[in-house]
């Protein structure tokens, strides 16, 4: 060993040391980008997310990190015009470099099977229809690590616990929660947390989809469909809904507010709504089409129109 | 052997391009075809760069206040489309066009006529995207994905509206390009000159092979989908009407099997081009040149299995999201392994940093970046949260700027000299990387936070809060609008009174330089005798056995 290989090979631990420390900090950070964690499921997704981060970087810092070094220290001097060393590849190198690849997507795919899995976040009928023996350990089970949650019953395989059931009703362009068990509608969603929804949800007409960024949670509403959807939120707040799947040309104002609250003032609030009688909702798409618009550019060209504001006991 | 005709269909002379305007007139001379891609698609570029910045314009304040939204709707379906089908698959198209011949040692393309007759579609679709601007009710306003309900949805009323005109379009475009990856697949499996063996072919050739094999298999779902949406419009069949029975998921699945690997077919070439320009300007062979060949086969292959996880909130049931998630993520391993060869071939070497390899180099580092991210958006639970977000929306700009208009400036600038048979001022070329590379990042990694938030792409207003970061990258497209200009200055004073360039400028291996710039009309006089691999740096043996005069000369 001359000394040229040992401070080569010195420089490269070194190097995979740093890169390792970095990346693993950058992974850390990676929390901070998302917005506050308001469901179960958000725990799951963040640490994946944390965990994908940590190896991108990595990766993304030894392959910069390698290509710099070439290029600052394998420069040609403006009259050399010899040709580099012939070396046309290496098995063994060609080998192991196939196999990382191979063994990252296998971790990475099967780490992400399994926060799938706990999510749980498709209804039952889609197991049903499916004969999946799937488990759906519900990102529930998380949940009850906070302590407001510890009178919950957890849920067990064959009894399952008892859902909060809401109607989602997506329309051009507003949100309809209905409230079965109560009899009322509302264009603000109220959750109680720490208990698992489950919600049922439909479109009017065409596609929409129901994104709530602090939960992590998405999912595309099919016109003629019903689609079940659950998840648990856990922190009470105020966040927002948005429609995900683009649904025409006020597809930016079909915004909700969602409010999660302790089962005591949810309760409360269905109490409340319940003795407030029907009347028509604000709604952003109806005003706009009806007024004049203050753009610069204006085209006048003909659109959908909007669906009639809905009639709600509760209007957010 | 020297005298075998290969030039299964053309039994007509070419006439040999003597002024500019042999370009606009109707040739069957692949090399004029190939420009005459480049220059169109390159003009439908600028069109949708335009497109780009009034939606950045719009994006610079959370409120819509700019363009209506229905022209901003317009504006977001026509800048992918134009974008897609009249500047990437046109202009990788056109290099290939001008390329593969010459890099096979042919003398044309199989089928010359069927070539200019694909490329006179391309402007006919740009006419017919362009005109439904001028139709009552205006442009397509459903997205370049053109999902049904919505883009059934026909508040006009008129037959003639802007997403059957789309529709349309979307289809000749279609028919374009399968009559362009037949010529391309025959043109490689039939015509390549003697002694080239598929195991000798240039990696470019292998990655446009590929690539025009998944247009085959991919194609006819994408046209079959759009005819049946064009149906569902306009005489009322009801293949994706709910109210009627049909189900709009499955055009989703049309959709899809055929745009996911669409987006292989644009990134493969642009694997090519890295493929030939690190060797060059490292001075060295291709490390894995085996390996890397087969790979590119293999994301053919893998890409007809990918196209659920475009779905995985769309309705799709678990067990489903879960296979794709796996098939997706592995198209990655092939991918690494490009990578890898390509790190190993920088590696060691005597590096160059000239404008293309500048470029080069740029675009392997932010599709490094892409792929990483794009890891991520094929796990589905970070996709649930994240899908049809910006940060999507940052993802794919980075494979398709990033990496794609990046690697095609590294191939326009690398093969200049050789179409056009003139240099290009280098000072003006780094400029314009330095400027793309910086509007490049600061446009699309704003993206990337924004989408983590929640900010929905296709909106024309958005929350208060994600204004900084939409800001920054509204500045970055007005960067990127700008780089253009020193090229187009560069590109256009160059061709015309660059210094006169000779047949090998920068000392490359390949059959396309051992011919003059520009090549003569039949490329070869006689058809070459290939006895080498294409990548031999760093070794004194010739590439052909009878082009002895022209024959590479190595440095000793």
């Amino acid at each position: 060993m001359n000394i040229r290989l040992i401070f080569n090979l010195f420089l490269l631990m070194i190097g995979g040391f740093v890169i390792t420390i970095t990346s693993i900090f950058i992974g850390k950070q990676a929390y901070f980008w998302l917005p506050p964690q308001a469901a179960a499921e958000s725990h799951l997704i963040d640490d994946l997310f944390s965990f994908l981060v940590t190896i991108g970087a990595f990766i993304f810092l030894g392959v910069t990190a390698v290509i710099l070094y070439s290029v600052l220290f394998h420069r040609a001097n403006n009259y050399d015009f010899s040709d580099g060393p012939h070396i046309e590849g290496n098995i063994t190198l060609e080998v192991i470099w196939t196999a990382i690849p191979i063994m990252l997507v296998l971790w990475i795919a099967s780490y992400s099977y399994e926060v799938y899995e706990q999510m749980g976040i498709q209804g039952p009928s889609h197991l049903l229809h499916l004969h999946n023996p799937i488990h759906i350990q519900a990102a529930f089970a998380e949940a009850t690590e906070t302590p407001a949650a510890t009178e919950i019953e957890i849920e067990t395989e064959n009894e399952p616990i008892e859902l909060e059931k809401i109607n989602v009703i997506a329309k051009q362009w507003a949100w309809v929660f209905q409230y079965p068990e109560t009899g009322i509608s509302s264009t603000e969603l109220h959750l109680p947390s720490d208990r698992r929804v489950h919600l049922a949800l439909q479109s009017e007409d065409v596609l929409h989809g129901f994104y709530i960024p602090a939960f992590r949670l998405k999912q595309d509403i099919v016109p003629g469909k019903t689609i079940d959807f659950e998840f648990t939120p856990i922190r009470p707040g105020k966040y927002s809904l948005t429609d995900s799947q683009y649904s025409g040309t006020y597809f930016a104002t079909m915004q909700a507010d969602v409010v999660v609250e302790t089962p005591e003032e949810y309760h409360t609030w269905l109490e409340t709504a319940a003795t407030q009688t029907p009347s028509p909702a604000k709604n952003q798409a109806a005003t706009e089409y009806a007024q004049n618009h203050n753009e610069k550019i204006q085209t006048g060209w003909e659109t959908v129109k909007p669906a009639a504001p809905p009639i709600v006991n509760f209007s957010g | 052997m020297t005298n075998i005709s290969l030039n299964i269909g053309s039994e007509s002379h070419h006439e040999p391009p003597t002024n500019w305007k042999t370009y606009f007139t109707f040739s069957t001379d692949h090399k004029v075809i190939g420009i005459q891609y480049l220059v169109t698609s390159f003009m439908f570029f600028l069109v949708g760069g335009i497109f780009a910045m009034i939606l950045r314009g719009e994006l610079i304040t959370p409120e819509s206040d700019l363009v209506d939204r229905t022209f901003y709707n317009g504006m977001f379906t026509m800048h992918g489309t134009v974008m897609l089908f009249l500047w990437t698959f046109p202009s990788l198209v056109g290099l290939a066009n001008y390329l593969v011949p010459i890099m096979i040692g042919a003398r044309d393309m199989a089928f010359p006529r069927l070539n200019a007759a694909a490329f006179w579609m391309v402007p006919v679709v740009g006419i017919l995207l362009m005109s439904s601007f001028f139709v009552p009710g205006g442009p397509a306003q459903a997205g370049w994905w053109a999902y049904p309900p919505v883009s059934t949805q026909n508040p006009t009323g008129n037959l003639i509206n802007g997403q059957v005109l789309w529709l349309l379009a979307v289809a000749i475009s279609g028919v374009s390009s399968i009559m362009g990856a037949v010529n391309f697949v025959t043109t490689i499996v039939k015509m390549r000159a003697p002694g080239m063996g598929f195991f000798r072919m240039p990696l470019f050739v292998w990655a446009v092979f590929s690539a025009q094999i998944i247009q085959l298999f991919g194609l006819p779902a994408l046209t079959a989908g759009a005819v049946m949406l064009l149906l569902d419009i306009t005489v009322g069949t009801a293949f994706f009407d709910p109210t009627q029975g049909g189900n709009p998921v499955m055009f989703q699945h049309y959709f899809w099997f055929y745009s996911h690997p669409a987006v292989y077919v644009i990134i493969l070439p642009i694997f090519g081009i890295f493929s030939e320009i690190f060797p060059v300007y490292a001075r060295k062979p291709f490390f894995g040149y085996k390996v890397v060949a087969v790979s590119s086969m293999l994301i053919a292959m893998v890409s007809a299995i990918v196209w659920v996880h475009h779905m995985y909130v769309s309705g799709t049931p678990g067990w489903m999201r879960l296979l794709f998630m796996v098939t997706t993520m592995f198209v990655s391993v092939p991918t690494g392994i490009k990578v890898f060869a390509w790190v190993a071939t920088i590696w060691g070497g005597k590096i160059r940093l000239t404008t293309p390899m500048l470029f080069a180099l740029g675009a392997l580092i932010m599709f490094v970046f892409a792929g990483i991210t794009g890891i991520m958006l094929s796990s589905v639970p970070v996709d649930v949260h994240v899908n049809n977000t910006y940060f999507v929306v940052g993802h794919f700009h980075y494979v398709l700027y990033g990496t794609v208009t990046m690697g095609m400036y590294a191939a326009i600038y690398h093969w200049f000299p050789k179409m056009t048979g003139r240099m290009f001022n280098e000072g003006w070329g780094k400029v314009h990387f330095w400027l793309a590379f910086i509007g490049t990042n600061l446009n699309f990694l704003p993206m990337h936070p924004l989408g983590l938030q929640g900010m929905l792409r296709r909106v024309a207003s958005y929350a208060p809060e994600y204004t900084f970061w939409n800001v920054l990258a509204s500045l970055g497209s007005f960067l990127l609008g700008m780089s253009t200009l020193p090229f187009i200055f560069n590109i256009l004073i160059s061709w015309m009174q660059g210094e006169k360039a000779p047949a090998n400028p920068w000392r490359a291996i390949g059959l396309e330089w051992l011919i003059s710039s520009p090549p003569p009309v039949e490329n070869f006089e006689e058809i070459p005798i290939i006895i080498n691999g294409p990548y031999g740096y760093g070794q004194s043996e010739p590439l052909t056995a009878n082009l002895e005069n022209q024959a590479i000369k190595t440095a000793e």
